[in-house]
């Protein structure tokens, strides 16, 4: 007997437990069917690029830790990649490597993350989130030892970073990766060939190629449908051409290919740190005030800088009239980004599925709405 | 490592395709006439020698006698990329361009923060409302001329609620 | 008048394909949901007086009121039930108190309820905007009491780092009486701990005969 449905729409969020943060979506299904879904932003709209506008090239150090506050190192080192751009400021060699260094920890921490909260979305109360956690919590001590601030670092500077690595730090960090390696590895003994894992994100939410290009889509979400797209690798920042890496490729394009290419992209940014550590070599880790004082002056004109961050392309646009604060500071966010597709990726799907592919683009609500 | 399109070359690989579009060009960047902007964008993407089909940011800048809209654009295929902008609202007038959303969805959420935060209305955009504000928020929060006046604010510094119920 | 057909399942046509059509017909619900952000955002200008705990003389000395009251706030004190709301990154350090290391089980907080029903404390963890305040209102509305609020970081405090911004909330406050406030930018965990502590002293001197639990 066919059951007789009618649509409905119902409100999600902005209070949720699976909506990562202050999400809001309107979501109209058919019976079990999603039928449409209308996002709705702002929720932490917090006007961090109006606020740039009155603040000094370091004082937004501190504002864009607080954007995408899983992946504070990246933030920071895409601003100050576009603020050393902007000014020509040429870092020290030192600096460059601790920042690599610090970002690729902050990369791993915010795969874990991801990782963690979409097999919490999936129904794993609870256990895999504990078990990325207490590694992200070796990674935040990592952090402590580095500049005192566990999420809101705030540690790199136009030039390199603000202060050397404690001589407790690099034991530490080697006794971490190894550690990392092993929660990764356990991680994926329980999940990736996990029946259950298998059979709800296989095949769900595919998307084509060609129209998460169209999208702008960046990151692992673009990776997991096999497009070699990585900035670290084609257009190499910092010294990243410097070390070398495999890209993780997926062509399912599916929820279990996005969580796959994040939990494969851990290891990789380990074996990008081991070879930061072979390569540092003693020095200063920033210039000296003389040559980058702490009012920065950039001559006047814009620069647009970008980075692999955790979650896609996250570039910096600044333009400078002269003064010692930008006249304009603009965000790329890749979380509003990626976004784009929601509705795609949704609309068809089953309603038990929509937290699941929600949690597979891996979005932060500071970094969406700034 | 990524190619950079400069401004005078890009200029003029666009006067090729859509003659009278380029209204100047330096360094890196090609200012295009905002009624062309369609036309240009949907040639950069097709035409197979700039295949630029990924459009990385777009956003705008108040420069108080005018908006640019500045189009980061990236392609995958020849791993180039090139900057485009467009000065719309002389004299800051009701300022709008064509939306490229047409051309790269990727403008779709973007283009809304345009025109929520600073205030540019793009023609042709399938959802063209709020995204960061709430509807009825007085005002573009990225305008130049925006005077954050926040009673609020205001009435938490000792004294200010008074002298506001005064000028009442 | 498209707005009631979103509520009312059978406002959709037979056979019409309804996909694409939410976001044509939900900018009425966005307009009230502006006014109500809007009415907020103009009535809301003072911060409510923090909650001040007195119990009254006599009743120090009555010693069945105070045992009895000694049994019911040591049972809330024992578990208090937090709402599992997180705003922005101050939440991660609530997440991360709540996990392994810092384990908030040892309190009898473990239990974060997602549903305001059930929940006593409400955590605001994060930086409030104008546009979450009214959801956040009506969530401590929905709350039962006793309930209690804890501030945490300045964000919530007071606007933080984003003081002055046009968007947010100069203190929670504004919004809803707090009971106490954990400064920090984001605080520890350790630091939060602290704060539930305090809240345990708040608790342990209710009394029934005085001031109700939780009241404004
Ligand atoms: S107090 Fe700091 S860490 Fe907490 S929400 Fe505000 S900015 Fe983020």
């Amino acid at each position: 007997m066919a059951i007789k449905t009618q649509p409905v729409t119902v409100n999600l969020g902005p209070q949720h437990p699976s909506t990562h943060g202050v999400f809001r979506m309107r979501v109209m299904f058919d019976g079990e069917e999603i039928v449409d879904v209308e996002p709705v932003f702002g929720y932490l709209h917090r006007g961090s690029e109006k606020l740039a506008e009155e603040r000094t090239y370091t004082q937004i150090v501190t504002l864009t830790d607080r954007m995408d506050y899983v992946s504070s190192m990246l933030n920071n080192q895409a601003y100050i990649l576009a603020v050393e751009k902007l000014a020509g400021i040429e870092p020290s060699p030192r600096g460059v490597w601790l920042r690599m260094i610090a970002s690729e920890l902050q990369r791993i921490a915010s795969h874990l993350v991801a990782t963690g909260f979409l097999l919490q979305d999936l129904g794993a109360l609870g256990t895999p989130l504990i078990y990325a956690m207490r590694e992200r919590e070796n990674i935040l001590d990592l952090f402590e030892m580095l500049c005192g601030a566990r999420i809101t670092n705030s540690y790199l500077r136009p030039g390199g970073v603000f202060m050397d690595a404690p001589a407790e730090f690099w034991p530490a960090l080697d006794r971490g990766l190894g550690d990392i390696l092993n929660t990764v590895d356990e991680l994926e003994t329980y999940l990736s060939g996990n029946e259950i894992v298998f059979s709800r994100t296989k095949g769900t939410a595919v998307l084509p190629k060609e129209l998460l290009i169209n999208a702008s889509i960046t990151g692992p979400m673009l990776r997991a449908s096999g497009v070699d797209w990585d900035l670290r690798h084609r257009a190499p920042y910092d010294y990243y051409d410097r070390v070398s890496f495999d890209r993780i490729l997926h062509t399912a394009s599916d929820n279990y290919a996005r969580y796959w290419v994040r939990v494969q992209e851990t290891r990789e940014s380990v074996k990008i740190i081991r070879q930061c550590i072979e390569q540092i070599e003693p020095g200063d880790v920033r210039p000296s005030f003389d040559e980058v004082p702490r009012l920065i002056r950039p001559p006047v004109g814009d620069a647009y800088a970008a980075i692999e961050g955790s979650k896609g392309e996250l570039g910096f646009y600044l333009v400078s009239d002269g003064s010692i604060a930008p006249y304009r500071m603009h965000v790329r966010a890749s979380s509003l980004i990626n976004l784009t597709l929601l509705r795609d990726m949704l609309i068809g799907g089953q309603f038990g599925d929509l937290f699941v592919t929600f949690g597979s683009v891996d979005l932060n609500m500071g970094e969406v709405d700034r | 490592m990524t190619t950079v399109w400069s401004g005078g070359a890009l200029a003029e690989a666009i006067e090729a395709f859509a003659p009278g579009s380029v209204e100047s060009s330096a360094g890196s960047d090609v200012w295009l006439k905002p009624e062309s902007i369609s036309t240009v964008c949907e040639g950069l993407k097709i035409r197979s020698e700039f295949k630029f089909d990924l459009l990385s940011s777009l956003t705008a800048v108040d420069y108080i006698d005018h908006f640019e809209v500045v189009y980061h654009l990236t392609s995958l295929p020849m791993n180039a990329s090139a900057v485009l902008k467009s000065r719309v609202g002389h004299g800051r007038t009701e300022a709008s361009i064509a939306s490229v959303v047409p051309i790269w969805r990727g403008a779709d959420y973007q283009e809304r923060e345009v025109w929520d935060l600073m205030g540019i209305r793009f023609d042709g955009h399938p959802n063209h409302k709020r995204i960061m504000l709430w509807e009825g928020y007085p005002g573009h929060p990225l305008r130049k001329d925006y005077v954050t006046y926040d009673q609020s604010i205001a009435s938490t510094a000792p004294g200010a609620a008074d002298s506001l119920k005064g000028a009442e | 008048m498209t707005g009631p057909k979103l509520i009312d399942p059978y406002g959709t046509p037979a056979g019409a394909d309804p996909r694409g059509a939410l976001q044509s017909i939900t900018l009425d619900l966005d307009r009230t949901e502006g006014e109500s952000v809007n009415k907020m955002k103009s009535t809301h200008l003072e911060p409510f007086p923090d909650p001040v705990l007195e119990v009254p003389d006599d009743l120090k000395r009555s010693v069945i009121v105070s045992s009895v009251d000694y049994l019911l706030n040591w049972a809330r004190k024992s578990s208090v039930f937090p709402l599992q709301s997180g705003l922005a990154c101050c939440s991660f350090e609530m997440i991360s108190a709540a996990m392994a290391r810092f384990d908030l089980a040892r309190f009898g907080m473990e239990a974060m309820r997602a549903s305001p029903r059930q929940a006593d404390l409400l955590i605001v963890a994060g930086t409030l905007t104008w546009k979450m305040a009214v959801p956040l209102r009506r969530l401590y509305d929905q709350m039962a009491e006793p309930r209690w609020v804890i501030s945490m970081g300045v964000c919530a405090t007071s606007g933080g780092p984003y003081y002055q911004s046009y968007s947010v909330v100069p203190g929670v406050n504004h919004i809803m009486p707090v009971d106490v406030y954990v400064p920090g930018c984001p605080p520890r965990p350790d630091a939060l701990l602290y704060g539930i502590m305090q809240l345990h002293d708040k608790i342990r001197r209710y009394s029934l005969n005085g001031q109700a639990a939780g009241r404004e």
